[in-house]
């Protein structure tokens, strides 16, 4: 072979324009090809998150759950809560016997609504002395309540004109044989920031702690530095926490930014304590770092890496509450959206700011969040490789 | 009785199903400088990343600084320095930083003085504070091997530690090889170069995941039963060809002006070359030592042979 093939003028052409863009499409197509996890995700996680979503928002929730306190079982009581029923926003899932435990269950986020109805409603809406039934709605998101809230005043009173015929006919023909007193709780005026700004210290920490630990370990193996880090007496333990543990100082201080914003651009009111807060964000950033580790364990590259966070974060800003009302959902969403940390942290943020809950009325919440860091970290540890086998 | 460093037997690992390492056998005694040789792929860096319990190899057994490969890779790994072949500390920590890290993750007493006294014994003092992403080859490889000596390990593995560096730096890292040797460091080293190999107290050769030779230098070359030709004159890449179609030549190469004509076969050989000179005045013949070289080309294609 001479030289000349290579460097006598005239020999090669000058392949043009679209030759060279023909050869590097090529190129691109064959290592699109090899990396079959990113064209899996390019090609299935559309259809899924479009079917997904798709089916699972809903901003006109149905079904909410609601705890019912009767002090009178009359035809006309039994005819209200019939009729409530059937408009398919209420779902009496609790009977009740104080109005401790109705405030109770309001609090916890048990249900959406309370409806108390007093002693002698039948004998009052009669006598035409016009009794007042209590519907209590937690508010903390308004959109979930509105609908609800404007068609409750309509179909009871439909409801009791139907049962009110006979001797009882003049009492219906008055305005309304009863009244509603509405209380909204927790929001009351309806400030879509209320519940909007809280959670999206949520939405940030998902963001930014996953991502910067779904990095941690690929980055090592892409940089060709865990070789050497594997042949050092370092347990994988070690790695672990030694890689998470900075950054949940980076979230304090992200979550101190949001908090100081919240209530003094936004005027978002923190009734709880703002210590308590600050712990179980902690714990949130904890297991979202834990996450993004697991990740790191999993994916082969950083771009990979990304990805899985970016599909994770999906899920959790859809399905947890955040951006949709998370009863609006359909069950078998609601069950995923249960098993996102960002769900339970939407809860317990809520509630510490909004309702002044305290540590006793979110331990479920709090228990999910703690239970998802060390699954997290179980499984990463699993996966984590501790030879290059 | 010499202490043993290493010593494993019938070591074998395969990457999805095809076989890397096949049926290893070494023995390094302590204290001394072992050169690991072969060409690219014949197994060398697999088989040191099972003696430090990177891998787990599927058969074979066997022992390093006494501690099982198999189960004490944990203790293995606190007592050997492992410098592998692509650089791989931080490239975005300084020198300094670096070396502390490797210090601390050792449980070193007082990492930033054993940082500072490794910095000082390398020679790197101006540039302690320089980001190990930016040095010269030359440089970084001496940084890792800072990074393997600083928690005094007593076995070193060196996974071609000279790659891409410039001679002088190499023949300082050799010396520093042969004073660590001396303190009692048992080093093992995989290298291409066989100026290197002839550095080492005792060399290994392995092609094709199989160990072909071993013994001193000079031990190898007896071996092999290789007897050598130098050749010099006109048209030596016509005479080349012509020599290889020959029984009894195994192997001929081209060393700047001469060629090196080799066969196992002494009788036969000697037959090739004085029927050459008589049918050609032109080229001047002499008898000459088969170099290390000579002997590692002609075992490495006698052992593609076996496997084609």
């Amino acid at each position: 072979m001479s030289l000349a093939t290579y460097n006598g003028a005239g020999l090669r052409r000058d392949p043009g324009f679209l030759r060279r863009m023909w050869a590097m499409v090529v190129k691109e197509f064959v290592q699109m090809r090899r990396d079959r996890m990113t064209f899996a995700t390019m090609i299935m996680v559309p259809v899924l998150q479009l079917v997904l979503f798709g089916y699972a928002i809903n901003t006109d929730p149905k079904h909410m759950p609601t705890a019912v306190l009767t002090r009178d079982d009359g035809p006309l009581t039994r005819a209200v809560l019939t009729a409530m029923k059937n408009t398919d926003y209420f779902d009496f899932r609790q009977q009740v016997h104080d109005p401790d435990e109705l405030d109770r269950l309001i609090r916890s986020g048990t249900v959406q609504f309370a409806i108390e109805i007093p002693a002698s409603f039948e004998r009052d809406v009669r006598r035409g002395d016009r009794p007042s039934i209590l519907v209590i709605a937690d508010a903390t998101d308004p959109v979930a309540t509105g609908t609800a809230i404007a068609a409750v005043q309509g179909v009871i009173d439909t409801a009791l004109r139907r049962e009110l015929r006979g001797p009882d006919a003049a009492v219906a023909a008055t305005p309304a044989p009863f009244q509603i007193t509405l209380q909204r709780r927790y929001n009351p005026e309806g400030i879509t920031q209320y519940n909007i700004v809280p959670g999206l210290l949520g939405v940030v920490l998902t963001m930014t702690m996953m991502m910067f630990t779904a990095l941690a370990v690929t980055r090592e193996i892409e940089r060709g530095t865990m070789e050497s880090l594997l042949s050092m007496p370092i347990k994988p333990v070690e790695i672990m926490i030694g890689k998470i543990a900075p950054f949940v100082l980076i979230g304090l201080v992200q979550m101190t930014i949001i908090l100081l914003a919240a209530h003094y651009l936004f005027g978002v009111p923190i009734l709880g304590s703002v210590p308590l807060l600050i712990t179980l964000s902690t714990l949130f950033a904890a297991s979202n770092l834990a996450v993004g580790y697991t990740f790191s364990t999993v994916a082969q590259n950083q771009l990979q890496a990304v990805q899985m966070t970016f599909f994770f974060f999906l899920p959790n800003f859809l399905l947890s509450g955040f951006a949709f009302p998370f009863r609006g959902m359909p069950q078998w969403a609601q069950w995923i959206g249960e098993v996102l940390p960002l769900t339970h942290f939407i809860r317990i943020v809520r509630g510490i700011a909004l309702k002044g809950n305290g540590f006793a009325d979110m331990q479920v919440d709090v228990l999910a969040l703690f239970i998802f860091m060390i699954v997290a970290m179980g499984l990463a540890l699993l996966r984590f490789r501790r030879t290059l086998d | 009785m010499t202490e043993i460093a290493i010593e494993v037997e019938g070591l074998t690992k395969s990457f999805d199903g095809r076989i890397v390492v096949r049926d290893l056998s070494l023995k390094v005694p302590k204290g001394e400088i072992y050169g690991f040789l072969g060409p690219n792929g014949s197994g060398k860096t697999t088989t040191i990343r099972m003696l430090c319990g990177l891998l787990t190899p599927d058969s074979g057994r066997g022992t390093c600084l006494g501690y099982d490969i198999l189960t004490q890779s944990d203790e293995i790994k606190r007592e050997v320095g492992y410098m592998t072949q692509r650089f791989s500390l931080y490239e975005d920590l300084s020198i300094r930083e670096n070396l502390e890290f490797v210090a601390r993750v050792y449980g070193v007493p007082n990492p930033r003085a054993a940082a500072r006294e490794a910095i000082q014994r390398l020679g790197l003092s101006g540039r302690a504070n320089q980001l190990a992403g930016e040095l010269s080859g030359g440089w970084k490889q001496r940084l890792a091997l800072g990074a393997c000596i600083l928690p005094s390990p007593r076995l070193l593995l060196l996974d071609e530690p000279t790659a891409g560096v410039d001679p002088k730096a190499r023949r300082e890292f050799w010396e520093e090889i042969h004073r660590l040797a001396a303190e009692g460091i048992t080093v093992l080293v995989s290298t291409h170069y066989m100026d290197e190999a002839e550095r080492c107290h005792e060399i290994a050769y392995i092609a094709f995941g199989e160990l072909l030779a071993r013994g001193t230098a000079n031990e190898v070359i007896a071996q092999s039963g290789l007897s050598t030709w130098v050749v010099s004159g006109p048209d030596l890449q016509h005479l080349a060809e012509e020599l290889h179609k020959r029984k009894g030549v195994d192997m001929v190469a081209p060393f700047g002006t001469e060629l090196h004509v080799s066969g196992r076969d002494k009788r036969a050989l000697n037959a090739v070359i004085a029927e050459a000179k008589k049918a050609d005045g032109a080229h001047h013949w002499t008898r000459g030592q088969p170099s290390l070289e000579d002997v590692f080309i002609l075992l490495m294609s006698n052992a593609k042979d076996n496997y084609a």
